[in-house]
């Protein structure tokens, strides 16, 4: 409890305080602002959509990986990790020499652009749920299936019905641990997005200028904003998880 | 004839399962598919409920061919030696799957999974979770599940082989009186040769992916088909080139009856009312006896005594085939 107060607790309670320190029309001027306004909307949608590609690509992606054979298996088992071992500034600049130059190889040329900051999530995200379904789903008895199919069950229902509803906890876990990491993302985007005010720039990059303009208590209130929705959407899945599996 | 299985054959890679298997299995009785591990006897019972695939061969079910028929639509009831419940469903909810899945009226599946319940004896516990039955709780869950979908044989593979001792008696005779009131075609796998005799009405021994005999648990016991079966049916023992069972052996000490071959009691170990020995023949065999303390008692047995040995009367012998073990 220690250890977590002094991690966690305090640091985060320390931000809060800041923000209310600078006077509540310092925070409110700074939320309602329109640059801060657009960079938190786009932090928070890009999040969002990147969570939900990960949803449905994670369990694809782990369900490939455990039940699958096939030639560079173990290959792609180790690559899934690279988003988590590469520094991030070194993911922006991968992404920023494949995407965002006119003589890009793939011809793909998405610089300064909002696609760039959905990319840059995207990729940094990709083994959150992918590790967390992995060892769950390794688990799973084969003869539970094959109980489900002798009852009756088509593969469809028993997906449905039994599969899905012991990986909900592992997914909604790695949705939060995504969208978080999405929310937090700066090293991987600052590159390729170019960091245009009301068209680009995510929160991070915000709350980066606002420190740089020793506008501390304009910092921490967007980081407060942050931390609320961060809060909300890990309760929220939390509910959404226990109730599809209640479902079963 | 419940189930048909006719010239099934089943490899994995290199390993051979089964080999030209042919068994009948008869309506409405309990039979027991009885071999050592690795035997082929699980594969054959998996191909059976279509979840495994046999290479070659044919198997029909109540009538049906069901050879190249998926697991779900057999209408066979599969119970696994690791119960597989699903473990996000209450208790009620697991026996209830397979009615749902055949979209029976609410009450309906209400009503049946109440009966269900009653018959296992889990009725108090409709509400919990599996991982909060004990093991024998838990697989009498998965039986009433199986049998949910009334289906037109039963099939259990290793029922018990997860449960402790004491708990594996008690499911074996509840699983005895449980068939006489319900009176599915039964099938269980088992390596237990004591749990084969006492519940099954008819056994089948399978040993190295072949079928070594069927019978009544009185036929194979009294008339084995070979030394395999013989062997793996109780312990034995040779004397004199035959193999017997070591309480079929009569013991004096003193040479009265014809053909009785001479040996020393070289060990000699109490166990309860029976009493085993060791003895070494002249003709420089191993034999073991089994007899009661009394009677060991009244011919003042001890380590080093001579004794002679002959076949009893109505004892079980087969011509020995093998060298003794």
């Amino acid at each position: 409890m220690i250890w977590f107060s002094a991690l966690v607790l305090i640091p985060l309670v320390a931000v809060v305080v800041t923000a209310i320190d600078g006077g509540w029309t310092v925070f409110w001027n700074t939320i309602t602002n329109g640059q801060t306004m657009s960079a938190i909307k786009l932090t928070v949608f890009t999040a969002a959509g990147v969570t939900l590609v990960n949803v449905i690509m994670g369990p694809l992606i782990a369900w490939v990986l455990v039940r699958d054979r096939f030639w560079g298996k173990s290959v792609l088992e180790v690559m899934i990790d690279i988003p988590f071992a590469l520094p991030t500034i070194v993911a922006g600049l991968v992404l920023l020499s494949l995407y965002g130059n006119a003589d890009s190889p793939l011809g793909i040329d998405i610089a300064n652009e909002r696609p760039a900051v959905f990319l840059a999530f995207l990729f940094v995200t990709l083994p959150f749920v992918v590790r967390m379904v992995q060892p769950v789903l390794e688990e799973l008895e084969l003869d539970v299936e094959e109980a489900a199919a002798s009852l009756g069950a088509s593969r469809m229902t028993t997906f449905r019905r039994i599969i899905l509803p012991s990986l909900t906890p592992a997914i909604a876990a790695g949705a939060a641990l995504s969208f978080a990491r999405g929310v937090s993302e700066y090293g991987s985007l600052v590159l390729l997005s170019g960091n245009l005010p009301f068209k680009t720039e995510v929160t991070s990059v915000r709350i980066l200028s606002s420190i740089e303009n020793d506008n501390v208590a304009a910092a921490a209130a967007v980081a407060t904003v942050l931390l609320a929705i961060s809060l909300a959407v890990i309760v929220l899945l939390d509910v959404l998880q226990r109730r599809v599996a209640a479902r079963g | 004839m419940s189930i048909e299985v006719r010239g099934l054959n089943k490899k994995f890679g290199d390993f051979v399962a089964l080999e030209d298997v042919n068994v009948s299995i008869p309506t409405g009785q309990l039979t027991a598919l009885l071999g050592p591990s690795g035997g082929g006897k699980s594969t054959l019972l998996r191909i059976i409920a279509g979840l495994e695939k046999g290479d070659s061969g044919t198997v029909n079910i109540e009538g049906v061919d069901a050879t190249h028929l998926p697991a779900q639509k057999r209408n066979v009831g599969f119970v696994f030696q690791h119960y597989a419940v699903f473990k996000h469903m209450t208790v009620a909810k697991n026996v209830a799957f397979g009615l749902e899945i055949r979209k029976r009226p609410k009450d309906e599946i209400a009503h049946r999974v109440d009966e269900l319940l009653k018959l296992v004896h889990l009725s108090q516990f409709s509400h919990r979770l599996p991982s909060q039955l004990s093991g024998g709780q838990r697989q009498r869950m998965a039986l009433a599940r199986a049998l949910a979908v009334e289906p037109s044989v039963l099939l259990l593979d290793e029922p018990f082989g997860a449960l402790d001792a004491k708990v594996r008696k008690e499911l074996r005779d509840w699983l005895r009186r449980l068939h006489d009131d319900v009176h599915v075609t039964t099938v269980f796998v088992t390596h237990d040769q004591e749990e084969a005799l006492e519940v099954a009405d008819e056994i089948v021994v399978v040993n190295e992916g072949r079928v070594e005999q069927v019978g009544t648990p009185d036929e194979l016991y009294d008339e084995p088909a070979n030394d395999f079966v013989m062997s793996f049916l109780g312990e034995v023992t040779h004397l004199g080139g035959v193999s017997l069972r070591p309480h079929d052996i009569e013991l004096d000490t003193r040479p009265r009856l014809a053909g009785g071959v001479e040996g020393t009691v070289s060990r000699m170990v109490r166990i309860g009312f029976e009493v085993r020995l060791t003895v070494l023949t002249v003709d420089g065999d191993e034999v073991s006896v089994v007899i009661t303390r009394t009677h060991a008692r009244s011919y003042g047995l001890e380590e080093g005594s001579t004794v002679w040995l002959t076949p009893a009367d109505g004892a079980t012998v087969i011509p020995r085939m093998v060298a003794a073990s």
